[in-house]
């Protein structure tokens, strides 16, 4: 699978860390529902460390379309909140 | 995944398939996404230049700034030396203010900064995409079927139309920060424009509302402590200084030290420590 960090890179992982990929989403999505501010940073910045460290660099040529994209690094808590209030992050 | 991700990535692909219907024959699609793709590419260079802008102008209030700082600690120890020490609390003040400006304009500078990197990196990113579907897109040309041909393209402009999205997104947020700092510049501005950084001596010594504001903007024990520093370099006595109260310790006393070449005495020494608050 094909995952994206928006603003930084496409990185190639195997589907099987496509599970805990879920886990790791729905950790920050706890924790961005439930208003925690300071846990945010942790659970956001271990999601896409795992990406990082798991997944391998796509090339620039290669023209591939992601199966998730994740929002961009420097993503602040007040921008992942409104993500969920359904105006999304990708400007139309 | 929905969440956070399944949105984004549904947003693309409705982006590129709309764009793709636009054409019947695949070999007009593929010339047609690609003219598309050059022409956001050019987007994504003013908003770049946008950018490097909004930082220049920031730059320029800096040094604006800066004299201002300059130019009020020059008048607080002329206040000073001449007696006037609310004049010179006055100066201090604006001074105190300045620098905070000053800060954070050095802080939204660099993030700035930061952001044209992050861009220009993006923009190498999507035009080396841009050139591999140039690539490709000839050998879909040459290679497939008509039918064939479609999926393939769709696959490529996606992959193209992705990146485009994702420098759309960086881009996006990079004006809205370069937004929120121009109406803080702007603020500046306006406090220029409205005086507040020039010519102290200028206003007399009546307070106005500016003043009252900036009192309360500027910590006061900051202004005290560089009251006191600068009394002490400009050679006046920190406290009513020779009233040899034995508070001085009585060791070695330096010869001269007590006041006796003092300034030219003018009218009353203004003692008043709390005097005006």
């Amino acid at each position: 699978m094909i995952v994206r960090i928006s603003g930084e890179n496409q990185y190639r992982l195997s589907d099987a860390d496509a599970e805990q990929l879920n886990q790791l989403e729905k950790a920050v999505v706890e924790v961005v529902e439930g208003g925690q501010k300071d846990g945010f940073d942790t659970a956001f910045r271990t999601l896409l460390e795992y990406v990082r460290t798991h997944g391998t660099p796509l090339g620039s040529d290669e023209l591939e379309a992601s199966n998730v994209i994740l929002p961009p690094p420097d993503l602040s808590f007040e921008e992942a909140g409104r993500e969920f209030s359904g105006e999304g992050l990708i400007p139309e | 995944m929905a969440g956070l991700t399944g949105r984004m990535s549904t947003v693309v692909k409705a982006k590129v398939s709309k764009l793709l219907d636009r054409a019947e024959d695949p070999a007009e699609t593929l010339d047609y996404s690609y003219q598309k793709q050059v022409e956001q590419l050019q987007n994504v260079k003013k908003g770049i230049a946008d950018v490097v802008t909004a930082k220049k102008r920031l730059q320029m209030q800096e040094s604006s700034l800066q004299q201002n700082v300059v130019k009020l600690d020059t008048q607080a120890r002329q206040a000073l030396s001449a007696g006037k020490e609310d004049l010179a609390r006055m100066a201090l003040e604006r001074k105190n203010v300045a620098q905070t400006e000053l800060q954070s304009l050095d802080g939204q500078v660099t993030e700035l900064e930061q952001q044209q990197e992050r861009l220009t990196e993006s923009e190498q990113k999507l035009r080396a995409k841009i050139e591999a579907f140039r690539t490709k897109k000839e050998v879909i040309k040459a290679q497939y079927s008509a039918a064939e041909a479609q999926v393939r393209i769709s696959e490529a402009a996606t992959g193209v139309g992705e990146q485009m999205a994702d420098v759309g997104l960086a881009m996006q947020r990079a004006v809205d920060k370069t937004e929120n700092m121009k109406a803080r510049a702007d603020a500046v501005s306006e406090l220029e424009a409205a005086g507040t950084f020039d010519d102290i001596t200028a206003l007399g010594s009546g307070e106005d509302d500016i003043d009252r504001q900036l009192k309360q903007l500027s910590s006061q024990p900051a202004v005290d402590d560089e009251l006191a520093k600068m009394r002490k370099e400009i050679g006046i006595g920190d406290a009513p200084a020779s009233a040899s109260a034995g508070q001085l310790p009585a060791q070695s006393q330096p010869q001269g030290g007590g006041g006796s070449e003092g300034p030219p005495a003018h009218g009353e020494q203004a003692p008043a420590e709390g005097g005006q608050t």
